[in-house]
């Protein structure tokens, strides 16, 4: 049998054009289908709900409220009980400092480091998924995680909102007042706004999921780089870091309820995300290519 | 005499066409240092039922990672197909299903899905077929019945056989099989070893590591046994099991008087051991009834008289030093 026999082989397709969906397609299954992605999802739908029977039970303490406490997140607990639709409002500015961060820090910080314990890492490459394939899938299974799981608060915080709660115009922090529909309207975009405020964050999991082979250290470490984060974005002597800390910018998606729309800080939030998802999903890249994969 | 072995296999087998698996100082040091694999030589002809022997920790799991491309060698290179890993692995792990140390399953998944999964996976696997293909890999390994079942329910038998299952989605021209018997019952066993045989008949090379010699030798055309990382011989295995020279044995009532007329027909090797007296079997040209009527001439009553035949066992233990030492 001659060199030329061997390699011809069985018929091997050329490999499609849409190479990274069928892949893609294989990640989002398997993400979803875990039951602790169900677990981690129901907790956050879990969150509004909680938050809008705890202001249904306090709805005694008068419902002034007056618009726009500075912007900060729990402000908009006092307007609950004036229009549901803040429920919305209330459950991201909740959640996005905390949970949800956490539970995209899980899916994130697993992604690979799972794999590689679970020995499936290595049945993928041989496959062969091809290394930058599948990081490319992994990492947009996370970004598909991270929208998933702000709609699953803002979707739980409306239907919660509009049970509990009468709905109608909306008040911004301005003080003017926007119609109902333009208020939904402005809640999606506020939905997509946190979501994209993950991505740099999902990045850093990423990376710091290719660092490891034990799925647990690195969800651990993920969620501690966040923690920290969070506390030195609280330090005053830290100033100048600030800027530069991927959660700095991320309450501000309460822009977005100004009239007009106040977009500085929503940009300076887009383009630092930008930066950590270039940074740290190139370091994954170089990692993860080059890695020994000997689990 | 080993060496002769190793020296004609690589005549027969050498580099170059009709090698499905062909590598040249392939080398791997870790980076504590540890040297696990050390300028080998691999060449596995086309069509063959390859047995890769080898104790534990003696490199066989590292050469298969870097012929798969999952680990970079540190120096030496690595042909597959007539293609180099891990540069254009993409090219072609398509055309190579592989069982690498043990199954690796997701638990929450289906074994139909865990299938899907994998295949998914593959760029060049069509989804069309995807259905089709993962049930008659299915049905291949005996599995059709618990496809629905969680994959953490299976037993280790079951998880070996998905595993394999996963490596036989596509028809391949080479397959990896890296203890494919662990956790089988005998039945199993023998399930596996007809379908190694099937696959080998279908022109299927099969790259065989195991630590079962007689399954090696009742599966393997060739064989090659490595040591602390490196290769000690390579070869068809009639000759490497030739290759291990059997033992003579005189059972007598006189064991110190046929010891001194063995050692003085140049019989080397001697051991007694009770009234059992043997040496390494004497080269080819001597005559052993010469020897038989030798020892009676010498006034030794013989009970018994002959050459054990050596196994692939005994040559697998020679070369490797593992367990007692044959040679004494």
């Amino acid at each position: 049998m001659s060199q030329a026999e061997l390699t011809a082989g069985p018929a091997v397709r050329a490999p499609r054009r849409l190479w990274a969906l069928g892949i893609l397609r294989s990640e989002l299954t398997t993400t979803f289908r875990r039951w602790r992605t169900v677990a981690l999802l129901g907790v956050l739908a879990a969150v509004p709900v909680l938050i809008g029977i705890a202001v249904r039970i306090e709805t005694g303490d008068g419902s002034e409220g007056g618009p726009g406490g500075g912007g900060g997140g729990p402000a908009f607990l006092s307007q609950v009980t004036n229009n549901g639709l803040f429920l919305v409002f209330a459950a991201l500015s909740a959640t996005l400092p905390v949970f949800l961060p956490m539970a995209v820090g899980v899916i994130a910080g697993d992604s690979v480091a799972g794999e590689a314990s679970g020995g499936t890492l290595r049945y993928l490459l041989v496959a062969p998924a091809g290394r930058t394939r599948l990081l490319l899938a992994k990492y947009a299974s996370v970004l598909v995680f991270c929208l998933v799981a702000t709609l699953v608060v803002a979707v739980s915080a409306l239907a919660a909102g509009a049970l509990l709660f009468p709905v109608g115009e909306v008040t911004t922090i301005s003080g003017t007042r926007i119609g109902f529909g333009e208020g939904l309207l402005r809640a999606g975009l506020i939905a997509v706004a946190v979501a994209v405020s993950l991505v740099g964050f999902a990045a850093l999991g990423l990376f710091i999921s290719t660092l490891t082979d034990s799925g647990i250290a690195a969800m651990a470490a993920t969620v501690g780089v966040l923690i920290t984060a969070q506390i030195l974005d609280t330090m005053p002597q830290l100033d100048g870091i600030h800027p530069y800390l991927f959660p700095h910018y991320w309450l501000s998606f309460t822009d977005l309820l100004r009239d007009p729309v106040y977009w500085d800080e929503m940009v300076r939030n887009l383009g630092l995300q930008a930066v950590y998802a270039a940074v740290f999903g190139s370091a994954a890249w170089a990692r993860f290519t080059t890695k020994d994969i000997s689990v | 005499m080993t060496d002769t072995v190793a020296a004609t296999a690589e005549r027969e087998t050498g580099p170059g066409p009709g090698t499905v698996i062909e590598t040249r100082g392939l080398t791997k040091r870790y980076r504590g240092g540890q040297l696990a694999v050390d300028g080998l030589d691999l060449a596995v002809p086309a069509g063959s039922v390859f047995g890769f022997l080898g104790p534990n920790g003696s490199g066989k799991t590292t050469t298969i990672r870097m012929l798969m491309g999952l680990i970079a060698p540190t120096s030496g290179t690595a042909h597959v197909l007539g293609r180099p890993v891990p540069t254009a692995a993409r090219t072609v792990l398509p055309q190579v299903g592989a069982l690498i140390e043990g199954p690796a399953l997701y638990g929450f998944l289906t074994g139909r899905a865990n299938l899907v999964r994998f295949d998914s996976a593959d760029p060049t696997a069509d989804p069309r077929t995807r259905r089709a293909r993962v049930e008659s890999a299915l049905d291949r390994v005996g599995l059709a019945g618990a496809a629905g079942k969680k994959a953490k329910a299976y037993s280790l038998g079951m998880k070996q056989r998905l595993g394999l299952a996963a490596a036989l989605l596509q028809p391949r021209s080479l397959l990896v099989l890296d203890e494919p018997t662990n956790g089988l019952d005998p039945q199993g066993m023998r399930e596996i070893r007809s379908l190694v045989r099937e696959l080998a008949a279908e022109g299927t090379t099969v790259f065989l590591s195991s630590h079962l010699l007689d399954e090696i030798e009742q599966v393997c055309t060739h064989a090659a046994v490595m040591a602390r990382g490196r290769l000690v011989v390579q070869g068809p295995v009639s000759a490497l099991a030739a290759g291990a020279r059997g033992r003579l044995t005189v059972t007598t009532p006189d064991p110190g008087e046929a010891a001194r007329v063995l050692a003085a027909h140049g019989a080397t090797g001697l051991v007694t051991d009770g009234d059992r007296v043997s040496a390494e079997a004497p080269p080819g040209e001597v005559e052993l009834a010469d020897l038989n009527a030798a020892l009676v001439r010498g006034g030794v009553r013989v009970r018994a008289f002959g050459v054990e035949r050596a196994s692939l066992e005994d040559a697998f233990v020679a070369l490797t030093g593992e367990g007692f030492d044959v040679t004494g």
